[in-house]
Order: structure tokens, then C-alpha cells, then sequence
């Protein structure tokens, strides 16, 4: 995985190198966008009610959720790690949400959504915790405890179901409801990407998190308190999968123990569309929220289209093959060019 | 570089996976129809231990019944599976109830095998799939254990009795009566069932279908059977697909508790509400309020606590010897009065109750 | 390519081994080590006994071995050459919709009246083809086998789904389908765990007792240390993936016949338990280390334990996934911690005794730990 190792060579092309990276990033992220227009344009001729603001709405409520999963995933894989544990966090907190809401239903809607995040978070810290101090692989880690946390949600849910007929009005209109014509969990989505998608840029927190992913002994000689941030990394994760529980139970209005079973590979495959690399170091949280748009709209579109909606799991599979041989392709790419103006700068 | 070194080892092992197979090879099997048929005949097992039926004899002492739902966690059978336990208790047997978290075809199987171990008296299973539970229903009854259906069948060898809600044919027939009705005899249909295997939704499905030859139904047209495998989120996106896919779509039959609950949620909030008619079988509880907010006017459902206490006290019939599962045999069902079982093993309980604005608060299930 | 993975700061046995000691790279303490895992395995089992015993009567019977041994014959089969795999730092994530993808073909020959006798074998190859695939793009263009057999999860069931769709096909021939669910010859074990074994044999002398067993070690110890002693990287690692995916094929076969049922979504999730099965019998994620023997043991405690939980009339079933994912952490995490107290009981007596301070990059330690 060379693509993940993009280093300076020398402290004076460190600057030019990093902003060819950038615009790397960039690039990607309009490759994205541009699909996702292709993909929107070409459906639209062919069934013009696909771009009806009803239709939109509906893409927009589908992608949310994993939007906001891939972005704390997205965290999780700069650093080198995995997290498994999401769509486990998720169901567990989901059902938390809905238990709390329909046995008092006068809870403050943000009352819930601090319960479920530090309750995702707490679980986020776990996994954190043992794959820094436990030196536990996240891989295996995360698989545990998504057996863990699953297995803790059906002991705590014992079988039963919450339905929407016990959760107040209130609180299922974060659904269902919009703002300005835009859908509430959309827009909580966009600012969560938005939020993270700074710090990640912007703020030393952040960028610690690429040095960490793209050479984790260099990180540490630079003084980078890896293991902290890696635990973070796991927190946040966690915590965002708590909202998004929150956000499962105000959209379904139907919960029970198996919400959010088998998120955790869509989530991974939305972030490495979006050009996160799987082994560390590159990736933006605004490509992975994009690609979890991109494979929220090819669902819809196959329906639309009335294709069989056998082909839609074949199609993401595919569309996340061609990502990664596209990321491999241009990282050579990439890697060449920097070797290039290194050597004609020594 | 060496060159010359091929990998012999996985040669050797690819070669043991296909001796394995020829070891087990012979004969040719096809799907022509005289193999096939014979798999679906009667097996020996289940009239291994035929006697005779005695309806006097008592109610065998402190007798076990496990039952198995299709899955926890789905309130319609948690319903029925209460009646099950009732009608047990009232005899004086103990109950047990185990199940798979997940509806798929084969998560029953290892409950079923390790429930024989515990050699219960009978078996009370709602099949997910009839043939992938089928092997191991016939060791339990090979072992004495008495095998009883309810809700969804099993291959019919594999039980004696089977506890049907209503006429298969009277149900998928009325179903598309209801939805007629409501929409005047004009347009595009859709159905959201449960799972492409569910025996009782496509026996329902089937009957739908023909239902809808009738002249009567030229102008309305089912244009798609969509599966949410009772699972309340697919089924919810497999509604919202079927409105996006077809905009035309008049109405939706959801033969299925978890179907039209979460496809009632769906129309509930969308712009369709009380456009796109929603009917099925559903429980009052879950639809009360698609139907005071108008999303719903009418469905049907049975009581499954009704279901599950007949199966109670058919399965204690059978314990005791008072039937063997032969049609024409009689039972006593508690409250239910007396029964008889029908052609096939099948027990029905009756015709299916329709729930509307009107009579919806007086039922509590 | 260097493979991250295998080089990861987190794994103390990776960065251990290869370049220490000239001997064959097994990471931690070599077979030593191993021959603990097993004998705690094994330890485990026992208690496993003990405690399913005490849960119901009718725990240590032959019944339990015939019913448990079943469930888990296509996991347990699975979990075979995918050791391999991992033991070579790669992964296959994809073998459940390898199997599921076996299971539609076999349905949609059928189908077309094909006999069994020759539906299996291009099952077999079907898989074996998937695996191929999987094969080609890791080791051609170098791709991160995690994020491959990621996208070809969803693209073989994906395909499976379109080759037949929502249907199910149930009409197998009983002898066939007997031959699956049933014993052997006479004796408690079922057919398929005869298969299994033979092929755990096989499986076993491959990775043990050849020059390419051993190669995959090295391999998966340290890749490049492997390529420059002119061993085929690719084409090892091709073959793994082959077998993996005719293996799962063959699981296919093998589930559709034992459950009279074939279609596309069988088999939904089994790929994160055979990793479990397999990460639990002492293999290394990071490739390098591992045993056919400790996979064949966690097999059989992780059977142990669901059969002592579904026996159970009081406990609730739930409890297999928490025990399952908690022995799984915990056998990673155990002789980290061991080896943990270890190192730091080394380096305070280090630090008691006249050492000259050391050069090199462990002087970052002390930084990392201060900050």
C-alpha cells in the first residue's frame, strides 16, 4: 500500500508535497461529486421523477446515517485501525434511545442524544483502550466487540421490539421532519461532516491522526501521543455511532435488538469509496461522507430504474473494486511524481 | 528467482476435495420428476408410532412442550406463542420457549436438534422454511417426540398436526377482495411479504393471484411481489422503493404483521398518505394509529393468542394419545370448544376478523 | 509491495520475528509459545465440559457432538485454508458470499436438470474462480486484500442474487440430502465432519510438513525477506486464494444439501465467524504464525460452548455472541498483557543495573511516555 506513504522527502518539497496531496484529495472528492452528477443526470432522463424533491428527500434521509458513520470510520482508518464495532454500537444504542423515550416520554430530545452519544462513545473508549493498551489488532478487537455489544443488546432488549406507536411525536419528527425544505437528520449530518472535516484538516488533533496512519514510528519520534489519539479516534467513532442509534430509532420509529446488523461493512466500503485508504494515512471525511451519498443514490436509482434490486449489492461491490485500483493507480502515480521533483531538486 | 518449484502441496489438497466428492458419488441425480417426487412422499418416522387414538384417555402428567417461533423479538408471535402457553399450563404441562434472533431458513434447525436432546414430549414450531427444518423434526418425532405446526407449515411428513389461522384460500382470495374495494378495481398493485420461503405467504400470494383473474379485477394489476423478510427496516425501504419505482402504485397488500406495520409507517409521513391504499393482516395494536389517521382504512388479522392456544391443546391432545393426527379425529381446545382436524393434518381456526375505524378500540392484541 | 500490515507497530511478534533470528519467522518464542495456545485451548474445552455438563445432562453425549459438530461444519470447513490465508498476512473476507454464491449456482443447475454429481464440482470451480479473482487483484495490482474481499462480499452475493434471485430451491433428492444431514456409516459423527477431517489433514500436512507450508510462514513473517530469498510471493498467495475460494464453494455445496435448501443469502455473516474460529486458534492477524491444530481446537470449543448454551432451557442464547467475542479479544489479549509485564519487569532491572544509555529509537519511549 504505497499510496498510504506519501512522506516529504526533504523539509523543502515537504510544503509542494503536501499540497499535491491535497489537490490529490480534491481531485478525488470532485471525482465523486462528478459520479454522483452522472449518476443523478443519467437517471433523471430516464425517470425524470427522480429528481422530485420527494425523491431527494428521500435520498438525503437514507445517506444519513451512514454519512455520519463513515465519518467517525473515516477517523478510525487514517490511523491505521479498523472499527468492526459500529453497527453493533448502533443497534445497542438505538434501542437505549427508544427504551428511554417510550418509558418516559418526556425526556429532552437532547438529553437522548448526549445518553446515546456518550453511551457509543463508552463503547468507542473500550475498543480504543484495548488496541492501544492492550495491543489487540482493531481487527480483532472491533469483531469482538461487535459480537459483545450485539450479544448485550439482545440480553438487554430479551426479544422484545420498540414501536413508534410508544415514542413521542417530538421526538420521531427528527425523522421525518425538515428544515427549510431540507430533512433534519440531513442537515445534523452535514454539520457533523462539516465539524470533523475541519478539525481533521485544520487542527494539529487532526493532522496528528495522518501521521500516526502514514508512519506510526515517525509519528511517535515527532512526539505525536499516538496511543491518545488512536483512542480518540475510537471514542469519537463510537460516540457518532451512538447519534446515528439516536437518529435509527427517530427515522424507523421500530427498534429492536437487530438494528444496524451488517452496517459496519457498508460504512467501511462508503469510506474506502469516498478514497479513504484502508491502511492508514489518506482520506478526507468529506470523500467518505460523499461516497456514503454515492452508494445511498445508486440504490435508489437502481429502483427507480426498476432494475432488480439484486444487482444493487453486486454494483456497490464493484464500484468499491474500481475505487481502490483507482486510488492504487493514481498513488503510483502521485508517488512517481514526487520521487521526480525531489531527485531534480537534490 | 526460482522458477522451477510448482506448489504441489495445494495440488494434493485440490485433488482430496474432489476424491471427497467422488467417494460420496453414485449414481446420477437429477431434477427430473421421478426422483423429486419421491423425496416429497410420506416418511416412515412420523406413523412410525401410529396407534390408536383414544379421545377419552387424560391429559398425560406434567408433560413438556418446547416451542419454537419463527424468531424472538416479533411481537405477532410473542402473541401467539402465549397462547401456546396458556392452553400448556391449562393442562398442567411445562413450556419452554426457544428461538432463532434471525428469520433464515435454517436458524432453526440447531434448536430444533438441541431441543430433542432435552427430550421434551412435544415440539411447537412456526416454520421459517418447510424443507430446511424437515431432517431435523423427523429425528425428534423418531425419538417419540410429538410434532405440531402452527402459523407457518412444515413438510408435511414432518408433522401431524398443523395449526392453520384461517383457510389459506380464504385469506389470500379476501385480501384482494379488501384492496378492491378500497380502490375501486383500477390500477396498479404491489405485495410486501415477508420472506421468499415463508410457506404461508406464498400459499396467500398464490391465492391472490388467482383471485385476480376473475373479470372482475381486469383493471387492476399486480406489478410487483417485493420480500421485506420481516424485517421492519427492509421493509420499510422496500415500501419506500415500491412507491419510487412505481408511481402509479394504487395499492399495497401486506400479508405480513412486520410488513404493514413499517409500510403504514412509510405512507403515514409521505405524500401518498391515503393515495396509495394500504391493506394486509396486521395486529390492532401495532395499526390503531395508521387507521384514526386515516393512512389505513381497513385489514384483517385472526387472534394469534387464538392460533397459539389451539396449538396448545392440540399438541396436548396428541401427547396424551387423544388424537394421532388423522383427519376426522376431534379434540378439546379449552375456550375454542371442540375441533376437528381436516385433510393433511391441517386444524383452522376460523375466518379472519377485518379491523376498522369503527371496531379497532374494541380489540386489544 | 511491503505490506503494512505485517510491519504494524501494534504487533509486537511481527517486528519480533525474521530479522532476529535466523530461523523460520514464528514470532513469539517460536513452537513453544504455540504449544502453550493450544494446551490453554484445550484447557478451555475442558472447562467448557465441566460447565455444559453442569448446565444440563445432556451435554457430554454423543447427541451433542453429532448436532454441535453439524451446525458448524461449513465455518469449520471454511476456516481451513482461510488460516492459511492469514497466516500469509492476507485475509479473506468474502467466503460466506463465496459459499452463497456456490449455493445459487447450484440451485440454477438444477434447475437446468443437471445432476448433483456434476453440479458440485463446478461449484467447487465457481469458488476456486472467485478466489482467483480475489487473487489476481491483490497480488497483481497490489491491492490491500481487507478492502478487496470487502467489495467482492457485497459483488459475489450480489451475483448470487442475480443468478437466482429471491428464490429457494428445496427439491434436492433425499439420498443426496440424507448423505449431508447424516452419520457416518454407523457411527456418531456426521458425514460432514468426516469431510472436514479428511481435510484437515490434508490442510494440516500442506501448511506443516511441504516447502510450501513453510514458505507461507515466510511469507507472511516478513514478505519481502521472503521475495529477496526467491520465494514466489504472488503466485503463493494466488494459490491461497484459490483454495480459499474452493473451499467455500465446496461449503456451499455442502450447506445447500444438509439444509435441503439452496439460495443466494445463506450463509449471511459467516465470514466474521470463521475469522473468529480461525483468530482464536492462535493465528496471527498479521500472518506469520498459526496452526491447523489450534483452528481444529477453537472450532470445537466455540461448538462446545453454543451447544452448552442452546441446552440450556434458563440461559438465554444471547450469551454465545458475548462469549464468543470476549474469548476472542481475550486470547489476543492475554499474552499481550503477560508479555507486557514481562518487557516491563525487564526494564526495571535493566534500568537498576549499570546500563550505558542506549542509543537508537528507543530513546523515543521515554518521550511517548511523558507526553
Amino acid at each position: 500500500m504505497s499510496t498510504a506513504a506519501t512522506p516529504a522527502p526533504t523539509p523543502a518539497a515537504g510544503v509542494r508535497a503536501r499540497r499535491m496531496v491535497d489537490l490529490a484529495l480534491r481531485v478525488r472528492e470532485l471525482g465523486i461529486i462528478g459520479a454522483l452528477a452522472l449518476l443523478i443526470l443519467v437517471t433523471a432522463v430516464i425517470e425524470p421523477r427522480f429528481v422530485h424533491a420527494d425523491s431527494l428527500r428521500n435520498l438525503a434521509l437514507n445517506a444519513a446515517i451512514f454519512a455520519i458513520l463513515a465519518v467517525g470510520q473515516t477517523l478510525v482508518l487514517i490511523t491505521r485501525n479498523v472499527d468492526l464495532s459500529v453497527g453493533s454500537v448502533l443497534g445497542l444504542t438505538a434501542y437505549m434511545s427508544g427504551e428511554l423515550l417510550s418509558k418516559h416520554p418526556g425526556t429532552s430530545i437532547l438529553v437522548v442524544v448526549a445518553l446515546a452519544m456518550l453511551m457509543g462513545a463508552a463503547c468507542g473508549l473500550l475498543n480504543g483502550v484495548l488496541v492501544t493498551f492492550g495491543r489487540v489488532p482493531a481487527l480483532v478487537v472491533t469483531l469482538g466487540t461487535l459480537y459483545v455489544f450485539r450479544g448485550l443488546a439482545f440480553l438487554w432488549t430479551n426479544g422484545s421490539q420498540i414501536n413508534a406507536e410508544t415514542l413521542p411525536d417530538g421526538f420521531l419528527n427528527i425523522g421525518t421532519g425538515s428544515f427549510l425544505g431540507i430533512p433534519t437528520m440531513a442537515l445534523i449530518a452535514l454539520v457533523v461532516v462539516l465539524v470533523v472535516g475541519q478539525v481533521l484538516r485544520d487542527y494539529r488533533p487532526g493532522r496528528e491522526l495522518y501521521a500516526i496512519g502514514s508512519n506510526p514510528d515517525a509519528a511517535r519520534l515527532a512526539g505525536v501521543r499516538s496511543d491518545r489519539r488512536v483512542c480518540t479516534a475510537f471514542v469519537v467513532s463510537g460516540a457518532l455511532a451512538g447519534l446515528g442509534g439516536m437518529l435509527f430509532t427517530a427515522r424507523f420509529g421500530t427498534v429492536d435488538a437487530t438494528a444496524g446488523t451488517g452496517y459496519e461493512l457498508t460504512v467501511v466500503s462508503a469510506a474506502v469509496v469516498g478514497g479513504v485508504a484502508i491502511f492508514g494515512g489518506v482520506g478526507s471525511v468529506y470523500g467518505a461522507a460523499l461516497g456514503a451519498v454515492l452508494l445511498g443514490t445508486i440504490t435508489s436509482a437502481l429502483i427507480v430504474l426498476k432494475v432488480d434490486s439484486f444487482w444493487q449489492q453486486a454494483a456497490v461491490g464493484a464500484l468499491l473494486l474500481l475505487a481502490i485500483a483507482f486510488d492504487r493507480l493514481v498513488g503510483l502515480r502521485l508517488d512517481a511524481a514526487l520521487r521526480q521533483r525531489s531527485s531534480r531538486r537534490a | 528467482m526460482r522458477k522451477s518449484r510448482t506448489p504441489r502441496g495445494p495440488a494434493a489438497v485440490g485433488s482430496a476435495l474432489v476424491l471427497t466428492l467422488a467417494v460420496a458419488a453414485c449414481g446420477s441425480t437429477k431434477n427430473d420428476s421421478s426422483t423429486s417426487s419421491g423425496s416429497g412422499g410420506a416418511s416412515t418416522s412420523a406413523s412410525a408410532d401410529t396407534g390408536k387414538a383414544n379421545p377419552n384417555a387424560p391429559y398425560k402428567k406434567g408433560m413438556k412442550v418446547v416451542q419454537i417461533p419463527k424468531q424472538l423479538g416479533n411481537p405477532y408471535e410473542d402473541i401467539e406463542d402465549n397462547g401456546t402457553k396458556k392452553a400448556v399450563e391449562e393442562v398442567g404441562g411445562t413450556f419452554v420457549r426457544k428461538g432463532p434472533t434471525d428469520a433464515g431458513a435454517s436458524t432453526q434447525v440447531p434448536i430444533i436438534q438441541s431441543s430433542t436432546q432435552t427430550k421434551p414430549d412435544a415440539i411447537v414450531i412456526a416454520g421459517n422454511d418447510p424443507d430446511a427444518v424437515a431432517p431435523a423434526l423427523k429425528q425428534a418425532a423418531a425419538r417419540g417426540i410429538k410434532v405440531v405446526a402452527q402459523d407457518s407449515d412444515v413438510a408435511p411428513d414432518a408433522r401431524k398436526v398443523f395449526i392453520n389461522q384461517a383457510s389459506s384460500e380464504e385469506i389470500g382470495r379476501d385480501e384482494v377482495r379488501l384492496l378492491g374495494q378500497q380502490i375501486g378495481y383500477k390500477g396498479q398493485i404491489a405485495i410486501l411479504s415477508a420472506t421468499a420461503n415463508a410457506t404461508n405467504q406464498n400459499t396467500w400470494i398464490k391465492f391472490m393471484k388467482d383471485e385476480l383473474t376473475k373479470p372482475k379485477y381486469k383493471d387492476m394489476k399486480l406489478v410487483k411481489v417485493a420480500y421485506g423478510d420481516d424485517d421492519d427496516q427492509k421493509s420499510f425501504q422496500q415500501t419506500q422503493g415500491l412507491i419510487q419505482a412505481y408511481p402509479k402504485l394504487a395499492g399495497i397488500i401486506s400479508p405480513t404483521t412486520v410488513g404493514i406495520a413499517a409500510a403504514g409507517r412509510y405512507l403515514s409521513k409521505s405524500p401518498q398518505k391515503g393515495k396509495i391504499k394500504l391493506t394486509g393482516l396486521g395486529t390492532p395494536n401495532q395499526m390503531r394509529k395508521f387507521v384514526k389517521d386515516g393512512t389505513v382504512e381497513a385489514f384483517e388479522l385472526w387472534n394469534p393468542a387464538d392460533v397459539g392456544y389451539l396449538g396448545g391443546y392440540a399438541t396436548a391432545a396428541l401427547v396424551s394419545g387423544q388424537i394421532t393426527g388423522a383427519e376426522g379425529e376431534t379434540f378439546k381446545a379449552g375456550h375454542l370448544g371442540t375441533r376437528k382436524i381436516g385433510a393433511n393434518g391441517e386444524v383452522i381456526l376460523g375466518p379472519p376478523t377485518r379491523f376498522n375505524k369503527a371496531n379497532i378500540d374494541k380489540f386489544d392484541f | 509491495m511491503p505490506d503494512l500490515a505485517t510491519s504494524s507497530p501494534r504487533d509486537p511478534a511481527a517486528s519480533a520475528a525474521g530479522a532476529a533470528d535466523g530461523a523460520p519467522p514464528r514470532g513469539r518464542g517460536g513452537a513453544a509459545a504455540l504449544l502453550r495456545w493450544e494446551v490453554l485451548i484445550a484447557g478451555l474445552i475442558l472447562v467448557t465440559c465441566v460447565v455444559g455438563q453442569a448446565i444440563s445432562s445432556q451435554f457430554l453425549t454423543t447427541d451433542s457432538f453429532t448436532t454441535g459438530s453439524l451446525d458448524l461444519s461449513e465455518i469449520a470447513l471454511m476456516a481451513l485454508p482461510l488460516a492459511l490465508v492469514i497466516v500469509a498476512a492476507e485475509i479473506d473476507l468474502s467466503i460466506a458470499s463465496v459459499l452463497g454464491l456456490s449455493s445459487a449456482v447450484m440451485a440454477y443447475l438444477w434447475n437446468q436438470g443437471l445432476p448433483i454429481e456434476l453440479i458440485a464440482p463446478i461449484c467447487i470451480v465457481v469458488g476456486g474462480l472467485c478466489g482467483a479473482f480475489n487473487g489476481l487483484l491483490v497480488t497483481r495490482l497490489g491491492l490491500p486484500s481487507l478492502a478487496v474481499t470487502i467489495g467482492t462480499l457485497a459483488l459475489f452475493r450480489g451475483l448470487a442474487f442475480v443468478v437466482i434471485g429471491d428464490a429457494s430451491i428445496t427439491d434436492f433428492p433425499t439420498d443426496w440430502t440424507d448423505r449431508a444431514f447424516g452419520n457416518f456409516a454407523g457411527t456418531f459423527v456426521p458425514n460432514t465432519i468426516v469431510l472436514f477431517a479428511v481435510l484437515a489433514v490434508a490442510f494440516a500436512v500442506l501448511l506443516h510438513a511441504t516447502p510450501f507450508g513453510r514458505s507461507i510462514f515466510a511469507v507472511g513473517a516478513n514478505e519481502e525477506a521472503a521475495w529477496f530469498s526467491g520465494l514466489r510471493v504472488k503466485r503463493i498467495k494466488l494459490t491461497l486464494f484459490i483454495l480459499s475460494g474452493a473451499v467455500a464453494g465446496l461449503a456451499g455445496v455442502v450447506i445447500s444439501l444438509r439444509n435441503s435448501t439452496a439460495a443466494a443469502n445463506v450463509g449471511t455473516g459467516f465470514e466474521l465467524t470463521t475469522v473468529a474460529a480461525v483468530v482464536l486458534g492462535g493465528v496471527s492477524i498479521f500472518g506469520g504464525r498459526g496452526t491447523i491444530g489450534g483452528v481444529v481446537l477453537a472450532l470445537l470449543l466455540l461448538g462446545g460452548i453454543q451447544k452448552a448454551l442452546t441446552l440450556s432451557d434458563s440461559i438465554s442464547s444471547y450469551w454465545i455472541q458475548i462469549v464468543t467475542g470476549a474469548l476472542l479479544i481475550g486470547s489476543v489479549l492475554g499474552p499481550n498483557l503477560v508479555q507486557r509485564a514481562r518487557e516491563a519487569r525487564s526494564h526495571a532491572s535493566r534500568s537498576r543495573g549499570s546500563w550505558p544509555p542506549r542509543l537508537g529509537p528507543d530513546q523515543a519511549r521515554p518521550l511517548e511516555e511523558d507526553a
